[in-house]
């Protein structure tokens, strides 16, 4: 029971969002920290804060193999700070944390539908329950 | 979140959304009845459409045919005016338990969810739980980034016109 319309939207797979709070179990803040205590992670973080770019891009601004940078963003997307998309044979690295505000907006847009959704059911729940109410009232007279 | 965003309902009545996992979407709320009231309004069609389906211009439920029972089925009719052809969805009841559960599937495709609604009554009020399964990660995605998309808008219009009636 979907109306469905086509948009892309990339949700993050590590983390959730509930509401609009980040909820990471702690082994993930872990892994975090020990993904950053690299520098060449921390610069592939900075490089994409500012664009998404593929495995090969970054190899290529980092001066290293595919298979090293390869193992530097696995590391990076198992601490939950890049998540990863292969389309075809290019595999697009992003900060997770855009990711993530996606998802938070993702969320919020859903949760707005089923807001309106659920207080229309509201009302009719209210007009059920007064009618039984009154229908009760009528036949204890 | 901030609070008392749609307006009237009040903190206990907030919809709550949460993607439980990978592939499970949840959407909570109280409702300030029993069970068997909450229940009536989503079973009965001529209820249920009033609520599920934004009324507006902009979308309208063409039919709406629910035989709410274990192994019934149902099928929803929707047109836009974007589309030529109407649009259906379908499914079956796996399992009714009346005033407590409603599971069922999403046949349009084979990539459908499984729902899964439960009323749980507690001093007179009562907590329904939306609860979609999907058989992958991707189907999740691509069915609910579509619908989350495509209706907030309609739901304004829906909102605006329900304003001017009461």
């Amino acid at each position: 029971m979907h109306l469905a319309l086509d948009l892309p939207l990339h949700p993050a797979r590590q983390c959730y969002t509930l509401n609009h709070m980040v909820q990471c179990r702690p082994s993930q803040l872990d892994a975090s920290f020990a993904a950053l205590s690299d520098a060449t992670r921390r610069g592939v973080l900075d490089q994409l804060s500012r664009a998404d770019a593929s495995i090969t891009d970054l190899a290529g601004k980092f001066h290293m193999t595919l298979t090293g940078m390869k193992k530097h963003v696995a590391v990076l997307e198992r601490a939950a700070l890049v998540t990863t998309e292969k389309a075809g044979r290019v595999r697009t690295c992003r900060l997770a944390m855009r990711a993530l505000e996606e998802e938070a907006a993702w969320i919020e847009r859903h949760r707005r539908l089923w807001s309106a959704r659920f207080d229309e059911l509201d009302k009719i729940v209210e007009h059920l329950k007064s009618k039984e109410k009154a229908d009760a009232r009528r036949k204890r007279r | 979140m901030p609070e008392g965003k749609e307006g009237s309902p009040a903190a206990m009545n907030r919809t709550a959304v949460e993607r439980k996992s990978d592939r499970e979407l949840v959407v909570t709320r109280m409702f300030d009845a029993p069970a068997h009231i909450v229940f009536e309004a989503w079973s009965k069609p001529e209820l249920f459409k009033r609520w599920w389906v934004p009324k507006s211009a902009g979308m309208s439920l063409v039919s709406c045919e629910m035989d709410v029972r274990t192994g019934g089925g149902y099928r929803l009719v929707f047109r836009h005016p974007a589309f030529d052809q109407p649009m259906a969805f379908f499914g079956t009841y796996k399992e009714v338990t009346p005033h407590k559960r409603i599971v069922w599937t999403n046949e349009e495709s084979d990539q459908g969810a499984v729902t899964t609604v439960t009323f749980e009554e507690n001093a007179g009020k009562t907590l329904v739980t939306f609860h979609e399964l999907y058989p992958t990660t991707a189907a999740l995605e691509e069915a609910l980034a579509g619908s989350a998309q495509g209706l907030p808008e309609q739901f304004t219009q829906l909102d605006e016109l329900l304003a001017g009636r009461s």
